[in-house]
């Protein structure tokens, strides 16, 4: 999960935000780490630049990334 | 039709690796190119806006530009968030943001770069900020014209449609950029510049050296 909060601090521009500091629950948006629309699309991105795996259906997102707990493992069970 | 007398009561120019505030050098960082000169410049002024570092060029340039414009000095609270205004020019555009989009287009493209490939945008960025809500125009024009900005934004006052205007040259293209913006309302003080175009050409000229 290190090498993803790395990931996602680099793809989404957080320059104001360690890596460390996200925690492996928080939630990855409003009330968590405050993330928007634009930045869900680009963890979509994300996922297809770093992994090679497509969200292929939309409706998974909100459970995808809920957290970056729940991204790693979704991950864990898509790679190849 | 006109207005009477209208003031330019603060102007803030970003060019040349310098911040200019009412004519004042505020905040000078040679040898950096122009991102990172716009990310020190806005870490100096110890700005809390994370959403900053997600902007474009153009939106980091005239955001910026606007922060440190009215960072002491205007208090917003005296007008309705209706009757205070932006008008912007520059030469190219969106340019900067549509070619680092069109990079990204040849693998996969960026959500978060496409929503900049709109001049206006850097608009839409200052108000979430500040809260305005007044009319905003944005014109692309060849090279900076201060009769332009002073007779529209003129009409502007004198029609009623704004109390508060933010206008100017708004203008980056790789590293090459310069923001040149004034605060004009219809109240002043001594010290304040009449919003003429001879003031504004000599604003904009100021700070380019």
């Amino acid at each position: 999960m290190t090498d993803l909060k790395k990931q996602i601090v680099e793809q989404l521009n957080l320059q104001h935000i360690k890596p460390e500091e996200i925690g492996d629950d928080q939630p990855l948006f409003v009330e968590g780490l405050g993330l928007d629309s634009i930045d869900a699309l680009e963890l979509i991105v994300l996922l297809q630049q770093q992994y090679n795996i497509k969200l292929n259906n939309a409706e998974d997102g909100p459970q995808v990334f809920r957290s970056v707990r729940t991204m790693a493992e979704y991950i864990k069970n898509h790679q190849a | 039709m006109l207005t009477d007398t209208l003031y330019i009561t603060g102007s803030c120019s970003i060019v040349d690796n310098l911040v200019i505030k009412n004519g004042a050098v505020l905040f000078e960082n040679r040898g950096l190119a122009a991102q990172p000169f716009l990310v020190a410049a806005y870490q100096h002024f110890a700005i809390n806006y994370p959403r900053f570092y997600k902007m474009d060029s153009l939106a980091k340039l005239g955001w910026l530009a606007t922060e440190i414009l009215l960072q002491t000095g205007f208090d917003k609270t005296t007008y309705l968030p209706e009757d205070i205004g932006l008008v912007f020019c520059n030469r190219n555009s969106s340019l900067d943001a549509d070619i680092r989009y069109y990079e990204t287009v040849k693998t996969i493209a960026s959500p978060a770069l496409f929503v900049y490939t709109l001049p206006n945008i850097v608009m839409g960025e200052i108000c979430i900020r500040n809260n305005f809500k007044g009319e905003n125009d944005f014109f692309i024009f060849e090279h900076f014209d201060a009769g332009f900005i002073q007779e529209y934004v003129s009409h502007l006052f004198g029609t009623g449609i704004l109390q508060a205007c933010i206008c100017g040259w708004v203008e980056i293209i790789d590293n090459a950029y310069h923001a040149a913006l004034y605060l004009v309302e219809k109240t002043g003080t001594a010290i304040n510049a009449t919003f003429t175009a001879e003031n504004i050409y000599n604003i904009y000229q100021t700070a380019n050296g």
